[in-house]
């Protein structure tokens, strides 16, 4: 099961860890998400779309442990529409070495879950190999929190989810990592490989700065579908619907003190 | 969930919290001197002392509630947005209608008492507050949007709304209001007609004599003008809406706009330049024109020296190392995948250009884009931390534009904390501020006149955009033949014979 220890010196020695980061291409968290008229979904189109932030935080995460020679190589991977792409472009402009996009064809994107992609994410573990995978701990759209830990039960690894700290440990045998829990925090240490997901305070993403955007463009960007993985996308949930939250009932604005003390004495709140 | 990531990446939204961020004058400790103080030569019209009766009139048109007299709140209204002028207005207004203004006015022409009109009270001129005892008539309570028509894009507004709700409300029916600026979330549209407001995006989206298609007013007398129109085309006789924009409040009081609102855009990329000689600006906005064209929707400069209070006085982190000058250049456009093409076009001959752009980032999220505007619209604010801010706003052919920031900051070398240049550089026009820990004087004097004739001697204009207000009223010539200026007088004699409406500003004292 934790089959290697890896410590410093092997680090050093080996080049490093090899780093596999998650990224998902979401709905901008600044857009104002609005419900399609037939309540099946969100409206999608023509709206901006960007890397997930949870996954941004991750990928910087990845960058920071390669300028820290913790890690020798860092992979992007996207589970999505051809628009993914753009996303994995952002996460190589940021330091990620290549990438790979697994392209989810549009008429099943809607019903993908995160049961597909870790299955989708462990089927490429299968053959990448890395020591350490990190992902964003939810996606903004859905806020599963499902993908990294499914992921770690079907590799049977070691999860370390909602890191706000991730370090060597201290025989340099392990991963020490920080968890952000309901409680304050939480400090293990993991055995590679391993997954992690990355919480809020984790790290502060770097800008793309604009020689590292015309490098992305010439790194490799592999593309694989789910048929070439083995893995099935059949559905396993039925949305029934989708609708706003209900609409917050209007405030009264009043002019004076005297018309709030009045509407205070009509709803009997004073006497 | 979403609003911690939006408290950690995004620095609040310059307009809305530009009044909560101004430091209380703590550096020059407490109120700003009177203005009667610092231009001790100005003299009270012969206007007529507020009475009892006076009092009696105002409640019953606009009701006790909205006449306010105590000397607390009034205070708030006497002071301009950079607390550099303070009045000694006694009462304001708050009329709720067109009628209201209206019989407000006339009792004050009737009475002979001079009035301000003030909207959000952002003007950056000492146009929009009191000197002496004004009366001030707000507008804020008149902040009803009339109509949108998502067809045509005419927007239908009272004067009192604000710019930036006034977008959001656009936003909803795919349109948005054709003027942006720092002021936004507290500007009022009234008063950004009443100064022809340009903003960040007149590169684009052409001035308000352009896009305002109709507005009312009230005049001097109490008459309400019409010309509320929202059609495209009309050429029926003199525009005169076109005397009250720009007017900046002393033609009339507007109190209804219509607005041509453009199409919002689908797509909306922002890059930032980190550049180390001015010619290297003004190459990279030749470039900008030439690959970006239709889709360029702002072009801005910023000098290391307003960076450097950004980051200082407000803490805000740049993502670009130091530089001599950082540029933004907005696209927007109407198709994402088209944009970004052009845009990495741009930004390769940018980088292949000798002697261009060295280093630099495009926002690759709301969050960054949001961050990397703040470095722009938040100079004002951050430059008000110093303590007492001296603010030029000019226009200049492009070359010279940066020349007279050096030129100043010689001059002014050990006098001042900083000498701080930025501005809209597709526009020609620059922001030039100084700031000292206090009003000083002596560097007063050895900015007036010189600056102005400076400007002058290039034929640019002392006022690009912020207006004369009380500031810049005696410089009017600098840039505007006499007699233009006695034809400007012989207009507001025939609309304002008592001369009530905001005295002092604008036009010199004659």
């Amino acid at each position: 099961k934790y089959i290697h220890i890896i410590n410093k010196a092997d680090m050093a020695a080996s080049k490093g860890l090899k780093i596999l980061v998650g990224c998902k291409r979401v709905i901008d968290y600044a857009v104002k998400v609005r419900v399609k008229p037939d309540r099946s979904g969100v409206v999608t189109e023509g709206v901006k779309h960007s890397m997930n932030p949870f996954d941004e935080i991750a990928v910087e995460e990845a960058v920071r442990m390669k300028e820290k020679k913790l890690a020798g190589e860092a992979v992007a991977i996207s589970v999505g529409p051809p628009q993914s792409q753009e996303t994995l472009r952002t996460a190589l402009a940021m330091g990620i070495d290549r990438a790979i996009h697994v392209e989810i064809p549009l008429a099943q994107l809607e019903k993908l879950q995160p049961i597909h992609v870790s299955k989708l994410l462990a089927k490429v573990c299968e053959s990448e190999k890395p020591d350490l995978v990190i992902l964003g701990k939810q996606a903004i759209d859905d806020d599963c929190n499902q993908t990294g830990q499914m992921l770690a039960a079907l590799l049977d690894w070691p999860q370390a989810t909602f890191a706000s700290k991730i370090e060597p440990s201290q025989d340099s045998k392990q991963l020490r990592v920080t968890r952000e829990v309901d409680g304050g925090l939480e400090t293990i240490d993991v055995s590679v490989p391993a997954v992690v997901t990355s919480d809020l305070r984790l790290n502060e993403p770097r800008y793309a700065t604009l020689p590292n955007i015309m490098k992305a463009k010439k790194k490799p960007l592999a593309k694989m579908s789910p048929d070439q993985l083995g893995v099935d996308l059949q559905p396993r949930q039925e949305v029934i619907s989708v609708e706003d939250p209900p609409v917050r009932k209007a405030g009264a604005k009043v002019e004076s003190v005297e018309d709030l003390v009045g509407k205070l004495r009509e709803k009997g709140l004073v006497k | 969930l979403l609003p911690q990531l939006l408290l950690r990446r995004r620095p609040a939204p310059a307009g809305a919290f530009a009044l909560l961020a101004r430091p209380a004058s703590s550096a020059s400790g407490g109120l700003p001197p009177l203005t009667t103080e610092i231009h001790p030569g100005i003299k009270r019209g012969a206007f007529s002392q507020l009475t009892d009766a006076d009092l009696s009139a105002f409640e019953a048109i606009v009701g006790g509630d909205h006449v306010i007299k105590d000397a607390d709140e009034v205070l708030s209204y006497n002071i301009d947005w950079l607390r550099i002028c303070r009045g000694q207005g006694q009462l304001v207004l708050r009329p709720k209608t067109t009628e209201e203004v209206s019989a407000i006015v006339r009792h004050c022409n009737k009475r002979r008492l001079a009035v301000v009109p003030q909207g959000g009270n952002t003007g950056l001129v000492g146009g929009s507050v009191p000197l002496f005892d004004e009366i001030v008539i707000s507008t804020s309570r008149m902040n009803s949007l009339l109509s949108i028509d998502p067809v045509s894009g005419v927007l239908v507004a009272e004067a009192g709304c604000v710019l930036e709700q006034l977008d959001r409300e656009a936003a909803s029916q795919g349109l948005m209001m054709p003027l942006d600026l720092g002021a936004k979330g507290s500007c009022q549209i009234g008063g950004n007609l009443a100064t022809n407001a340009g903003g960040l995006r007149l590169l684009r989206y052409g001035s308000l004599r352009g896009t305002t298609l109709g507005l009312e007013a009230v005049l001097p007398t109490g008459q309400v003008l019409d010309c509320l129109t929202t059609l495209r085309k009309d050429n029926t006789g003199y525009d005169i809406k076109q005397l009250l924009i720009g007017s900046e409040g002393t033609l009339g009081i507007i109190t209804k706009a219509a607005i041509l609102c453009p199409a919002r855009p689908k797509s909306v990329q922002l890059a930032f330049l980190g550049l180390d000689s001015f010619q290297a600006v003004l190459d990279t906005y030749r470039l900008a024109r030439r690959s970006l064209g239709e889709i360029l929707s702002a072009f801005e400069f910023i000098d290391s020296e307003s960076m450097r209070a950004v980051k200082q006085n407000l803490g805000l982190s740049c993502p670009l190392g130091e530089h001599s000058f950082y540029v933004l250049a907005e696209t927007s456009g109407s198709n994402e995948t088209h944009d970004r093409e052009k845009l990495d076009g741009f930004i390769e001959s940018v980088m292949s250009m000798d002697g261009c752009a060295t280093d630099g980032t495009v926002a690759q999220d709301a969050g960054q884009f949001a961050h990397l505007w703040s470095l722009r619209e938040r100079i004002v604010e951050s430059l008000l931390v110093d303590g007492y801010e001296y603010k030029y706003d000019v226009s200049l052919p492009l070359a010279d534009i940066y020349r007279l920031v050096e030129h100043m900051r010689t001059r002014l070398d050990g006098r001042v904390i900083r000498t701080a240049g930025y501005g809209h550089l597709g526009d020609g026009n620059l922001h030039l501020n100084f700031t000292t820990p206090k009003f000083d004087a002596k560097v007063l004097e050895l900015i007036e006149p010189h600056v102005f004739d400076w400007v002058r001697d290039r034929r640019g204009s002392v006022s690009a955009e912020h207006g004369l207000g009380l500031k810049k009223s005696q410089y009017i010539r600098h840039s505007k033949a006499d007699f233009a200026v006695r034809v400007m007088a012989e207009v507001k004699r025939l609309l304002d014979p008592n001369g009530i409406m905001n005295p002092y500003k604008v036009l010199p004292d004659e």
